[in-house]
């Protein structure tokens, strides 16, 4: 009873993180600002509906798989940004109020 | 309740097919196909289709997306905008859409029991993959075993688009440099800015390779299987082409090496059937293979899984190189 | 009303299906028309995977215990499993040609090769 209020809460935190993580990716003025609010999607959403999958899951196997996939998921999505933000930096968008990004490091 | 997910996620499918549709970047419309692929995975799950769905998502969100993106870096970004017979086309396209729904009224409703489906051969080969096979996973058990000669034509098939693509991209066209470590990623970009990838792609990839051998073998007890785990660990290697240049990808698997598993796996499915010949029973009758019809059924998928993944991986990963190597600049 | 929901699926295969095959025929772009295809194939896959499942019923993989546990139809699965590994070679056969029709003509319109050709 406890374990599915607790994870009712989980579940809903999750889905609401993903929610401002998507209108944030719309409304946001700058390609890395809108990286940033996608962001909370990959990394608070995933982590609280994960959870709270888990903890309706139990002490079975699939419990132990759905947190390997967490895992996975923690070190994939971040690498994901960080290569779009790099690329995108390669490719000449720079980020809105900066200064330009020269093309060749100064070290 | 899981109707109502189910009805969401065909609507975002119809929007998503929209937004390929009327979209002109050509890129943006790849990325949206995969979303495409990855919203029918999970549409397909929810309607009991498991082995489906891991398909769809590996095959459509994963192998899909990369062919893609490696035709257009090496054809047109943009797509020009043409005028001819849209009307026209518009107006036939939705008179068949009408006709189409019209039609639909006669169909039985989603899940009920007594539709010409279920009632027929379904049930015979629930009730008796147990006794002839026995093993859990009943799609597996008729992929293999009750329709294993047209698993072979399917292996078949890949093994013949592998050859098709080798014959038109296999040879460069006159006048392009040879790959030279140079012209990786790494190389042109410089290295610090693929740091972070790369140390987690190195990381990563030994669990991926994992992941597909677990896949491969636990066909027989849950979604899984020799395609599934084949495109899983062409998925790897393409990774690992991507972070380290596609010259270490081709020094860590060969192209020969490559072309020798495609050809292997479609061997090995060939010659198993052969050896049941041999061994008294019919062409893909695995029953002989073993001392008992039912371990015989085991040993018989076991290999011919083996011999599906071997060639989806050498395929797979020979046709990634074809785009990858082209036009190398 | 339920009855109308559950014919859901149908018609949004054949509103994909439409969608796939407005995109194969007035599309200009090569590429384009290999993506309206894929999801012409895709919307065949969603009519296929909608006539199998068994209402309270799960994944045909059989587990311990429920003995009176109805499974959907596992028919459908493995026609599928042979399309999408059928359709992502065709793609990547198509793709290939693309390709070469780059190299060979310059450009990857309908329109402007026929303009070539008639040259």
């Amino acid at each position: 009873m406890i374990v599915d209020a607790v994870s009712w809460v989980l579940l809903t935190l999750g889905g609401f993180s993903v929610l401002i993580g998507g209108i944030g990716a719309l409304r946001m003025p700058d390609l890395y600002t809108r990286m940033h609010a996608a962001s909370v999607t990959d990394s608070l959403g995933t982590m609280l509906v994960l959870a709270g999958v888990i903890l309706q899951a139990g002490f079975t196997l699939a419990a132990v798989k759905l947190a390997a996939t967490l895992i996975f998921l923690l070190f994939t999505s971040p690498t994901a940004a960080n290569a779009l933000a790099s690329a995108a930096l390669m490719a000449g968008i720079n980020p809105g109020l900066a200064t330009p990004w020269r093309q060749e490091p100064r070290s | 309740m899981t109707v109502f997910i189910i009805i969401f996620l065909l609507t975002l499918l119809v929007i998503t097919a929209l937004a390929i549709v009327q979209t002109s970047n050509l890129f943006a419309a790849a990325m949206l196909a995969g979303i495409f692929s990855l919203i029918s995975a999970m549409t397909f799950f929810l309607l009991d289709a498991a082995d489906v769905a891991l398909t769809e998502a590996a095959v459509g969100a994963g192998i899909s997306t990369v062919l893609f993106l490696g035709a257009l870096a090496l054809t047109a970004d943009h797509e020009r905008a043409g005028t001819a017979g849209r009307l026209i086309a518009l107006v036939v396209v939705t008179a068949i859409a009408a006709v189409l729904i019209y039609t639909t009224f006669d169909m039985p409703r989603l899940g009920d029991p007594n539709a010409p489906s279920q009632l027929h051969v379904a049930p015979w080969y629930l009730e008796k993959t147990p006794e002839y096979i026995d093993v859990p996973n009943v799609v597996t058990a008729v992929l293999a075993s009750f329709r294993g000669y047209d698993t072979l034509g399917e292996t078949f098939v890949v093994f013949t688009a592998g050859i098709g693509v080798l014959f038109l991209l296999g040879k460069a066209p006159v006048g392009q440099p040879k790959l030279s470590p140079a012209m990786t990623f790494a190389g042109k970009a410089g290295l610090r800015h693929y740091q972070i990838p790369r140390v987690v792609g190195r990381l990563l990839i030994p669990f991926i390779l994992l992941f597909a051998l677990y896949v491969q073998f636990h066909g027989d007890y849950g979604p899984g299987g020799g395609f599934q785990a084949g495109v899983i660990v062409a998925a790897s290697i393409v990774l690992f082409a991507l972070l380290e240049g596609e010259e270490r990808a081709l020094q860590a698997l060969p192209a020969g090496l490559l072309k020798l598993l495609a050809a292997a796996g479609a061997l090995l499915y060939g010659f198993t059937g052969v050896a049941c010949m041999l061994l008294g029973g019919e062409f893909l009758n695995y029953s002989v293979l073993a001392h008992d019809p039912v371990h015989g059924q085991h040993y018989g998928i076991l290999i011919i899984e083996a011999g599906v993944g071997f060639t989806v991986t050498g395929v797979l990963i020979s046709i990634f190189h074809s785009f990858a190597a082209r036009g190398a600049k | 009303m339920m009855d109308l929901l559950g014919l859901y699926n149908y018609w949004v295969f054949a509103i994909l299906l439409m969608i796939g095959f407005y995109a194969v025929t007035a599309k200009q772009n090569l590429i384009k028309k290999l993506i309206g295809l894929s999801i012409f194939q895709s919307a065949v896959f969603l009519l296929y995977i909608t006539i199998g499942p068994v209402e309270g019923g799960t994944a045909p993989i059989f587990h311990e215990g429920a003995a009176r546990q109805v499974y959907s139809n596992p028919l459908p699965s493995v026609l599928i499993l042979t399309a999408i590994v059928v359709g992502i070679s065709t793609l990547a056969l198509g793709l290939a040609i693309i390709v070469r029709i780059k190299e060979a003509y310059g450009s990857v319109e309908e329109n402007e090769i026929r303009e070539i050709d008639r040259q």
